[in-house]
């Protein structure tokens, strides 16, 4: 059974106080405050910033109304990053779901930044071997930054002080989303990550639409790996079929050439 | 030369050829900035050096040097089908130069990889940790594998001269090498499109498709011959060697024919997912499509099958205009197809630049030394005379 948080957008009151506990729990270097037009700080996941909560305003019922979401790696159920991954460096693991990310065969590529469907994964780009960096659901399979793995919930829910995070089990947590949107007319009638890029681990509700997020509005439900398993599970058949066709097309022509040279007369093919 | 003599022996006492011009003066100079420009970047990494950020992780070098590279080279699998497995013997003339410009398009591709590449020290990992689920996976083990086989190719040219004694393994050794450095390219060349099908959420629909990587592979195949033509045009005039029209004509009619199936099966699709009206929306999108599908495919399908062809000046023509549409094309699917979905914005910096065109220089010199030494223009076998058409 794997885990999940469900995030409440309107229980969010934009603290940061989960962004603190990020830094703080993975030991992540921090830097002098930078806002991108508006208290969104820093603007973006970075190399060193796993979480970042998105405070916007945002026009609703002719008025103005401010919503904070905090944005983070979904843990997808079929991560397109993984699959992405030529080196297996970023790695679903079944029990908790958390997508973790091993840097010791990381090879740089990038692939997965741009692979990713909510455009998650960061990059060192000041370093000289710089790595990847993204939410691990603080889920450490070498025991330094694990708390999943105790039975602990990550820090940034544990720290959460209006209950907007709540971790638990997936599918319990879905039903819960559910519940709380049927019992109260103001919520959208949608749960980000139930259905989104094939399912994710982490659960949105709101009250205002998901682009606010920075969510994609095309995001499509087909899990994303298998786009590139519909166009992989040709390669053996092609190569042993384009193999032997290209034998037998080798022997087939060198021996008409043969033949014609020996009647000496040209060729037209 | 005696075959009895060491190796290394023969390759002192050969006599190698190189000759300075100022044309090759201005290369060595590009190509000496892009090696110090290379260094440095494998020094302090790619922050300092390149443009790239989190919206835009990918720039100039895998757009340029490898998307596009790979694709230019592709005159080297597309020639030897031609020649050497349906043996079409009146192309043999071009068949040695075509494959040396794949071989050396290759080797700058993985250097170009090589640069962009954070962890470059790691770049083995892929052999043993197999992300066998990536398509990427696949690009690495078929570039790896035909850049190898393309080199031990080659080896038959080179053994002619140097290393004589083992002349006779690597030409017994060749139509295998030959099928094999076919079916490489085959899967990669479209694996390269492929690459872009997890981003269907990202790559505007004008571009992205579910046959991504046969329109790749497709266009891999008809820009070898575009790339022919230019290419012997300049080797014609550096190395007094002319190609005859009727051969190169012969090459941009096939070329031709698989343009016109290309441009079919991307209408087929666009018309099939509902998006063929993007192309003549007005937006930014849109009209770098049209450019691209009008001057790379349209105008060369119509001067392949019109007099045009028989004339130097119109073979030219088709080769600029395929190789150019084809490099606007990757760029277009690098670029423009995703800069809607990723947004902010990418200009590749001064040492991007400096090290794509180095790599660039260091391919022509290199071609020049090979052209200059061993039998890559002028090539006849025998046995084709008498096939010639």
């Amino acid at each position: 059974m794997s885990k999940g948080v469900l995030v409440d957008i309107t229980r969010c009151m934009g603290c940061k106080a989960c962004q603190v506990a990020c830094k703080q729990w993975n030991d992540l270097p921090s830097s002098n405050p930078a806002f991108k037009d508006g208290l969104t700080s820093p603007p973006d996941m970075d190399g060193y910033t796993y979480t970042t909560v998105q405070i916007e305003v945002i026009e609703k019922d002719n008025d103005y109304t401010m919503r904070s979401g905090k944005r983070q790696c979904m843990h997808c159920l079929h991560p397109a990053c993984a699959s992405a991954c030529f080196a297996k460096a970023l790695q679903r693991d079944p029990k908790t779901g958390a997508v973790v990310y091993y840097p010791h065969l990381c090879v740089g590529c990038r692939y997965c930044m741009l692979a990713c469907p909510f455009d998650i994964p960061k990059y060192e780009w000041d370093k000289q071997f710089p790595l990847i960096a993204k939410c691990q659901f603080c889920f450490d399979p070498n025991g330094k930054y694990d708390r999943l793995g105790h039975g602990l919930g990550p820090a940034c829910v544990d720290t959460c002080p209006t209950g907007a995070l709540k971790f638990g089990e997936r599918d319990e947590l879905l039903k819960e989303a559910w519940q709380r949107i049927n019992r109260d007319p103001k919520y959208i009638k949608k749960v980000m990550g139930e259905k989104e890029a094939g399912g994710t681990s982490w659960l949105y509700i709101s009250d205002v639409p998901f682009e606010n997020f920075s969510f994609r509005p095309n995001l499509g439900t087909r899990p994303l790996p298998e786009y590139s398993h519909d166009f992989l599970k040709w390669t053996p058949v092609i190569a042993v079929g384009w193999g032997t066709l290209l034998t037998a097309l080798y022997h087939y022509t060198k021996r008409r050439e043969k033949i014609a040279a020996e009647k000496d007369k040209n060729v037209h093919m | 030369m005696s075959a009895n003599k060491g190796l290394l022996q023969e390759i002192k006492e050969y006599n190698w050829k190189f000759t300075m011009t100022p044309a090759r003066k201005v290369l060595f100079l590009l190509a000496g900035l892009g090696v110090v420009c290379m260094i440095f970047r494998l020094a302090v990494g790619l922050g300092m050096t390149t443009n790239l950020s989190d919206k835009w992780p990918w720039g100039l070098w895998i757009g340029f040097d490898v998307l596009t590279g790979v694709a230019l080279a592709g005159g080297g699998y597309g020639t030897a089908i031609i020649v050497h497995v349906l043996h079409r013997g009146k192309y043999h003339a071009i068949a040695r130069s075509a494959m040396l410009t794949s071989l050396l398009g290759y080797i700058l591709v993985m250097a170009g990889l090589f640069m962009d590449i954070g962890q470059w020290f790691n770049f083995w990992r892929p052999f043993v940790s197999w992300g066998h689920a990536s398509v990427l996976f696949e690009v690495f083990w078929c570039v790896s594998c035909y850049t190898t086989v393309q080199v031990l190719e080659f080896g038959e040219v080179v053994t002619e001269k140097v290393g004589t004694k083992y002349h006779a393994m690597f030409k017994k050794a060749l139509p295998v090498l030959m099928i094999i450095g076919i079916i490489f390219p085959t899967l990669h060349q479209s694996s390269l499109g492929a690459l872009y099908l997890i981003m269907v959420d990202k790559l505007y629909p004008l571009w992205w498709s579910p046959y991504l990587g046969l329109l790749f592979l497709m266009s891999s195949f008809f820009v070898g011959p575009a790339m022919i033509c230019v290419e012997t045009a300049l080797a014609g005039r550096a190395f007094k060697h002319e190609v005859p029209i009727h051969v190169l004509r012969g090459l941009v009619r096939i070329s031709g024919v698989f343009m016109i199936l290309y441009l079919g099966l991307k209408f087929f699709d666009l018309v099939n997912r509902g998006v063929f009206n993007l192309i003549f929306k007005g937006n930014l999108e849109g009209n770098l499509f049209l450019l691209e599908v009008v001057l790379g495919v349209m105008i060369p399908i119509f001067i392949a099958f019109s007099g045009y062809s028989n004339t130097r000046k119109g073979l030219i023509t088709f080769g600029v205009l395929v190789s150019g549409g084809l490099i606007f094309n990757r760029m277009n699917v690098v670029f423009t197809g995703m800069s809607a979905a990723i947004g902010g914005w990418y200009f590749p910096s001064i040492m991007e630049w400096a090290v794509s065109i180095g790599l660039v220089a260091i391919g022509a010199l290199v071609y020049c030394f090979a052209a200059e030494n061993f039998n890559v223009l002028d090539h006849h076998e025998e046995h084709h005379h008498n096939a010639t058409a």
